[in-house]
């Protein structure tokens, strides 16, 4: 009888967090950033269909970089939980909190128990009232979670692109003036000296959780009213 | 947190991450058929009922009305009970039948509605949305034989032909497209016939409420569960309007002016002469 390899658990972390680094780097990334009224997410998407940022629920939104159909998979099981909560509770029962606990289990299962972990990163978000109440939570392909403050970005250049927005964000900015920061600060270049490029409003995916509004608060922002805020700054 | 929406390890259950549906009341039913309107059993049971409900067309889309009362036998249960609800942007859905399954009813089919935008990035169309309402009816057959019946009318503007259009239901699930005008409910009876001589074709909002108000004042006139505008208290009906904006739920100022003109009107025929017009 063979004896199977022995591989240590630091090692096979080690690998399984590797490789789903890896899975993730290779996306282009997003970024999600409080406002004086809502949250706003902003990525590079090219396609109008094949969505990275979507509505959950009534004040929750989503957004995910790294593997289409995985995070897709999550999306879904993200509305029918808060869905299945607001039918049978209330649709002020439905909390991020709750949504961000029920995705990190799932990842983190999948991380620990099966064969390939997840190659995703997820942002839930949840706008408050007040600018006070919003809540920002960013879910690795681990399971961790993190409370975030402020702006969030995700994917391969996170690090970066987190650097350059900790230079430039701060609380009470407007629509606009965030838009222009996450267009900015996607488009910016990659080596030291490199060329900025200026994402033209077509290649955009752009989302807001609006607390202004009535109910469902998530709306995308496309076409000529995304040019007109983007031209507003 | 409940037991239905976690696995014991905390994890979203697998029905949650399985591919397929983007239909709420599918998912339900596999995972918590409990929370379905239907599935419970039921003797012979007294519950409050919900009355007239009546929808009619005019120019770029539909108006929907219902009275405010709800009748447990000769009692009145509720005289501010609402009975028509927007099913989502573009559609408004009103119930006649047993009050608390109406409501709930009207609460899944709302979710419904969202949960299949939200899934799918874009909406049903009228049709889609008909038909499922249809397949919800039939759901609740076995209530509707014990005497819970739910007989809904449905009505919005269609995105693709630009117009506005009405269903009526029967309780098993039967889906029927209506012209022009339809009511339902206990005092459906007289609205039809009010509507029968007051619609007419090139109506506007304003006029289409009018008529609206005013066959709901014929129907609560004949049909003791049905209440007509409640000055004394400030009731009004529930009137809305779908059109290409939307759903749109007329103010209460404006129906108290409606109902006040109705009534003048009426006032003025009957002076000096006895006798129920």
């Amino acid at each position: 009888m063979s004896m199977p390899f022995y591989v240590s658990p630091e090692q096979l972390m080690k690998d399984r967090a590797d490789y789903a680094r890896k899975g993730i780097a290779r996306g282009r990334s997003v970024v999600v950033l409080q406002y004086d009224d809502g949250i706003a997410f902003a990525t590079e998407n090219a396609s109008r269909a094949l969505h990275k940022i979507s509505e959950i629920y009534d004040r929750i939104g989503f957004a995910a970089v790294g593997k289409y159909n995985e995070f897709e998979n999550l999306r879904v099981a993200g509305v029918r939980y808060a869905d299945l909560r607001g039918y049978s509770y209330d649709r002020e029962d439905v909390t991020a909190r709750g949504l961000a606990n029920a995705y990190a289990q799932t990842l983190g299962t999948s991380f620990t128990t099966e064969s390939k972990p997840l190659e995703v990163e997820i942002v839930v978000a949840e706008v408050g009232r007040a600018p006070a109440g919003d809540q920002i939570y960013r879910l690795a392909y681990d399971g961790s979670v993190t409370d975030e403050h402020g702006y969030v970005v995700m994917g391969g250049q996170a690090e970066r692109l987190g650097g350059l927005l900790a230079q430039e964000w701060r609380a009470g900015l407007t629509l606009p003036e965030v838009l222009a920061l996450a267009v900015r600060t996607l488009g910016s270049p990659a080596e030291e000296g490199g060329e900025a490029r200026t994402i033209p409003a077509a290649q955009l995916e752009v989302a807001v959780l609006d607390r202004t509004r009535p109910r469902r608060t998530f709306r995308r922002l496309a076409g000529a009213l995304l040019e007109d805020l983007l031209d507003a700054d | 947190m409940s037991s239905h929406d976690t696995s014991a390890s905390g994890r979203l259950p697998h029905a949650f991450t399985t591919p397929g549906s983007s239909s709420f009341v599918e998912f339900l039913s596999g995972h918590a058929p409990q929370l379905l309107p239907g599935n419970r059993p039921a003797g012979e049971v007294h519950a409050p009922h919900g009355t007239t409900i009546l929808a009619l067309a005019f120019e770029g889309g539909i108006v929907m009305a219902g009275d405010r009362r709800a009748t447990m036998g000769s009692m009145i249960a509720s005289r501010e009970i609402e009975k028509v609800f927007p099913a989502d942007e573009y559609s408004a859905v009103g119930i006649a039948g047993t009050a608390g399954l109406a409501v709930e009813l009207v609460r899944l089919f709302q979710l419904e509605l969202e949960h299949y935008e939200k899934i799918e990035g874009s909406l049903l169309s009228l049709d889609g949305k008909a038909n499922r309402l249809a397949t919800m009816i039939r759901g609740n057959l076995g209530m509707a034989m014990q005497g819970l019946a739910v007989v809904p009318l449905f009505g919005g503007f269609d995105l693709d032909r630009r117009l506005g259009r009405i269903f009526s239901y029967d309780v098993t699930g039967g889906r029927y497209e209506e012209h022009d005008h339809h009511a339902v409910g206990s005092g459906s009876v007289f609205a039809r016939g009010s509507l029968k001589k007051l619609w007419r074709p090139g109506l506007d909002a304003p006029g289409a409420i009018r008529v609206a108000v005013e066959a709901l004042v014929d129907a609560a006139d004949d049909d003791s569960a049905t209440g007509g505008p409640d000055h004394t208290r400030g009731i009004w009906p529930v009137v809305a309007t779908v059109t290409e904006s939307g759903y749109l739920r007329v103010s209460d100022a404006d129906l108290a002016a409606v109902a006040e003109t109705v009534e003048q009107e009426r006032r003025r025929t009957h002076e000096g002469r006895g006798g129920a017009r």
